[in-house]
């Protein structure tokens, strides 16, 4: 068991700069998972921690002992990766069992940790085949397997599940959480699938162009995004981020005026970017609020997302009650004051105000839905 | 190309290619010092230290009637039997891709002569055309003398062109046989669709595909019959150089003066000629190979 | 696809039968050749078939030639001259590869420019190197201290003469390169993870998936090796270290002698056999490391 500690951790190569000062602390035990689009570092932040890149400068300490300079081997970290890098020569037990063959483990104790490894990941009846003839979630197995037998301190997952088909995602998804509470190795989890990321993670790291975003537990992260990149990275339909200003206590949004809590007094005057989710704007009761124009539904059987134009920036909103619209129809939503973001437009970082914002002042005509 | 990971050790890679670095340098970069070296001296006729003379050597190598007999029969040489295999080697494999029954079984065949050694041929041909028994037998019946390479030397460079070929035609084959097939299926196809027979699609559609394969084949082959170690086999096998140095290609007389005319630096001054017509078609070659990696 | 054209099909059978004659006629040749007496094989016209006579032929020309001590000295030198090619090539590419060294590139272009330089051009001074081998390392110490030292080692007549000199090999080093290249980064990485080093990673991994190359490369090589004609001619001078290639002129028959072609054909068949075999028989890997290694 093992806290990882990283300490203002930068990369780079020549002269471009891939990672620009990470710090960062995983605590014994927890299921981290790194977030972010590709190209934003996180894996070679993964791949830092497992000793295959070199850290330009800051260090990385496994355990309490820093590592910077040891090889893999030494590091006690397993790794599972995309395409599972299997040995396509050797058998599921040999590929299980060759980082203990490596060690010099005696060949009748290998055997006896390959059997139960090898059970544990639901593999007992395929030691003898050879990776081309299994199927994607049984390779992911064996990388798993092959990954657990060592026992490690740390366990690193490169996106793992990323070349799965859906269904099968979803049911590994739920094994490698099992898998997790079973062994309680610190587990670092890289991905680029925001449900992955939720649904995983003890702890959630977010990392966007070689910085983290933000860092914290998944629902914390998804109530209140520290930025505009977290707040439409996370969330699906994307949040709706909309441009406006605070004036006298209010946003402007479509047309419409929404008062915010006397806590935003002190923004008057900035130039603001708000957000909302989609799932909590309504439609308007009484066909007044803040206007725009249907564009078409998406049905999803349990619910439906309207996807609108906004003053001419697209909007959704997800509402659980049947609507019919047409396309080009006028529409009127309801957006809760307490449930809006609000961002500083030019740095996109969230302004936190105390307290929920008030309901709206100045009402304009609208058309009734029909 | 560069691997993203790659292990750190500075002294396990020498050791890992010095095994055949050292027979590199034993036996290439040092005796083509060597090479270098005489070129550019001249050792005294009754011993004594080698003196240098420039490009005295080079001088007259060029002067030498001998040596641009030798350059005239290595181009006719490498283009006639480059040219010829390639030719035949191109109609093999288009009439091999059309996957006929029974075409496995050519395609099969024809890769065999390219297994034997061009020494080992040249007996075989200097059987198989002898003009007094045989084949030719028939031909000198019709009037004396029709094919003699033993006294005739535009038969003798015939005679060594059709072992070249012989042997080399397979190896074309292969080559252009592997262009064929990577020829998505779906062109031919569609050139079906549009109403041209196999004959046309050949011509049309195959041919102009294959062009870099031919185009290697071309720099190949005439590498190959300039310095091919089987280019002097075969002359050596068969002719030695004769009648009347009719075959008398380049690497056979740079061997010869220098074993038997004991010229070793005369011998080495062409062999420096030969070395740049080398990198010439090398360089040929890699300015090619990198457009083929563009276009793909 | 549905085809009827009678006309390409019948063309087509044609062209395949024309260069069936035009290459392996020459073969039925002298398979008739070395099987008929020394009557049938002079007859004018020649007859295509062949006769009974192969093994007292074969027999003739066995002694004629010293084929036995030559077969022996030609495997042996195949084969060494192949498991050198195939083992040291695989060695220089790891080590061009795998490791992040200034030194890759010199290796690199070291073995790429020996492309251009053929044995026929360097033939006299290998010679010289082979005669003695330590001139070079004499000369250095001479050069670096001033010591002139007397040590000699001959390589000429000697398994170790036929067979250095041919070992390296610029086609199987990109060979294996190639395939290296192809490999996926992970492998290694995982290797790593797994707690194995670079000689462990070689022989654990590279080596067992290299099967398919070293097969391909080892036809080819052998082919060479046995096919090997100037340089055994050259350095060769003690009858017990004599190849196959070298016996093939002793095999003529006699100038104004009994024109015994049909012994000379039955030797030369013995002689072009066994890469004629070796082509035949794994002819799929040979062609497939002829066209890889040719890219």
């Amino acid at each position: 068991m093992a806290q990882i500690d990283i300490r203002s951790v930068r990369k780079s190569y020549g002269k471009t700069q891939t990672l620009h000062g990470v710090d960062l602390i995983f605590p014994t035990g927890e299921f981290v998972v790194i977030l972010g689009p590709s190209g934003c570092g996180k894996s070679t932040l993964l791949r830092m921690i497992a000793g295959l890149e070199e850290i330009t400068a800051g260090e990385i300490a496994i355990g309490g002992t820093v590592v910077n300079r040891l090889e893999p081997r030494e590091r006690g970290c397993a790794m599972v990766f995309q395409n599972y890098a299997l040995y396509p020569h050797m058998s599921v037990a040999d590929n299980i069992g060759y980082a203990l063959k490596v060690a010099g483990v005696p060949k009748a104790e290998r055997r006896r940790r390959i059997e139960e490894t090898a059970s544990i990941v639901g593999l007992s009846d395929y030691l003898e085949r050879k990776p081309a003839a299994l199927s994607g979630g049984q390779r992911q197995r064996v990388a798993m397997g092959r990954a657990m037998i060592r026992e490690p301190k740390v366990f690193l997952f490169d996106e793992p599940l990323s070349n799965l088909d859906a269904k099968l995602r979803v049911s590994m998804r739920a094994e490698i959480r099992k898998l997790h509470q079973r062994l309680n190795a610190t587990s670092v989890f890289v991905t680029h699938d925001q449900v992955e990321a939720m649904t995983l993670a003890d702890r959630l790291v977010v990392m966007n162009k070689g910085q983290v975003e933000q860092v914290g537990q998944p629902l914390d992260i998804y109530h209140r995004p520290a930025s505009t990149f977290v707040a439409s990275f996370i969330g699906s339909p994307a949040m709706n981020l909309m441009d406006s200003r605070i004036e006298g206590g209010t946003v402007r949004i479509g047309g419409h005026a929404v008062r915010l809590s006397p806590a935003a007094a002190s923004l008057e005057g900035r130039e603001i970017t708000v957000g909302i989710r989609p799932e909590q704007v309504r439609l308007s009761s009484n066909g007044t609020g803040v206007m725009a124009v249907a564009d078409f539904v998406e049905e999803l059987g349990s619910g439906r997302i309207v996807h609108a134009a906004m003053e001419g920036q697209a909007f959704a909103a997800a509402i659980g009650e049947e609507v019919r619209v047409q396309p080009g129809q006028p529409i009127a939503f309801e957006l809760p004051a307490e449930h809006l973001h609000l961002f500083d437009r030019e740095s996109g970082r969230r302004i936190e105000v105390e307290g929920p914002a008030a309901s709206p002042v100045a009402a304009v005509p609208a058309l009734a839905l029909s | 190309m560069e691997k993203r990971s790659v292990f750190k050790s500075t002294w396990l890679p020498i050791v890992f290619a010095l095994p055949q670095l050292t027979l590199i340098l034993l036996f290439f970069y040092w005796p083509v010092a060597a090479v270098m070296n005489w070129a550019f001296t001249l050792e005294p006729p009754f011993g004594g230290a080698a003196e240098f003379v420039g490009l005295d050597n080079f001088r007259e190598v060029f002067h030498d009637p001998f040596y641009w007999n030798s350059v005239l029969v290595s181009i006719i040489f490498a283009v006639c039997g480059a040219l010829s295999a390639i030719f035949i080697g191109l109609v093999l494999a288009l009439a091999v891709d059309r996957q006929l029954p029974g075409s496995g079984f050519f395609r099969f065949l024809y890769i065999l002569p390219f297994a034997v050694a061009g020494p080992a041929g040249g007996i075989a041909f200097r059987f198989i055309l002898s003009p007094e028994r045989g084949l030719a037998a028939i031909l000198n019946s019709i009037e004396p003398d029709l094919w003699n390479p033993a006294k005739y030397g535009s038969h003798a460079l015939a005679f060594v062109i059709m072992i070249f070929i012989w042997k080399w035609a397979g190896y074309t084959f292969i080559f252009l046989l592997a262009g064929l097939q990577s020829v998505p299926r779906a062109l031919i196809e569609a050139a079906a669709m549009d109403g041209s027979g196999p004959i046309r699609r050949a011509i049309d559609i195959q041919v102009p595909l294959l062009a870099p394969t031919l185009f290697f084949l071309l720099v190949t082959m005439m590498t190959e019959g300039f310095v091919g170690s089987d280019t002097f086999g075969m002359v050596h096998a068969t002719t030695a150089g004769g009648p009347n140095r009719a075959t008398e290609v380049m690497v056979y007389r740079i061997v010869d003066e220098a074993f038997h005319g004991l010229n070793y630096s005369g011998a080495s001054a062409q062999s420096i000629v030969l070395i740049g017509l080398i990198m010439v078609f090398t360089f040929i070659q890699f300015r090619f190979i990198e457009r083929r990696v563009h276009y793909k | 696809m549905i085809q009827r054209t009678p006309f390409a099909d019948a063309l087509t059978y044609g062209l395949m039968i024309l260069g069936f004659l035009l290459l392996i006629g020459p073969f039925v040749v002298v398979i008739a050749g070395a099987s008929q007496s020394l009557q049938q094989v002079n007859a004018v016209p020649f007859r295509f078939m062949p006769g009974t006579h192969f093994l007292e032929n074969a027999s003739a020309a066995w002694t004629r030639g010293d084929l036995g001590h030559a077969m022996v000295n030609s495997l042996i030198m195949a084969t060494l001259v192949t498991v050198g090619k195939v083992a040291l090539s695989a060695c220089t590419a790891f080590a061009i590869v795998f490791f992040r060294s200034p030194l890759k590139h010199l290796f690199f272009w070291t073995v790429f420019i020996t492309l251009m330089l053929p044995l026929e051009v360097r033939v006299v001074p290998t010679y010289a190197v082979a005669a003695d081998m330590f001139t070079p390392f004499r000369l250095l110490i001479q050069f670096l201290t001033g010591i002139e030292i007397k040590v000699e080692w001959n390589l000429l007549n000697s398994y170790a003469g036929l067979v250095l000199p041919l070992i390296a090999t610029a086609t199987g080093t990109f060979l294996y390169r190639q395939f290296f290249m192809t490999l996926p980064d992970e492998l290694a990485e995982a290797a790593r993870m797994d707690g194995s080093g670079p000689v462990r990673f070689f022989f654990d991994m590279l080596v067992p998936l290299s099967r398919t190359n070293i097969l391909a490369l080892t036809t080819i090589m052998f082919v060479y090796g046995w096919n090997q004609y100037l340089w055994p001619l050259l350095m060769v001078t003690d009858p017990s270290y004599k190849t196959m290639m070298m016996q093939l002129r002793a095999l003529l028959p006699a100038e104004n002698g009994i024109p015994d072609w049909n012994v000379t054909l039955a030797g030369s068949l013995i002689i072009m056999l066994p890469p004629v075999l070796v082509v035949a028989i794994l002819q799929r890997w040979f062609v497939r490391g002829l066209v890889a290694s040719e890219k």
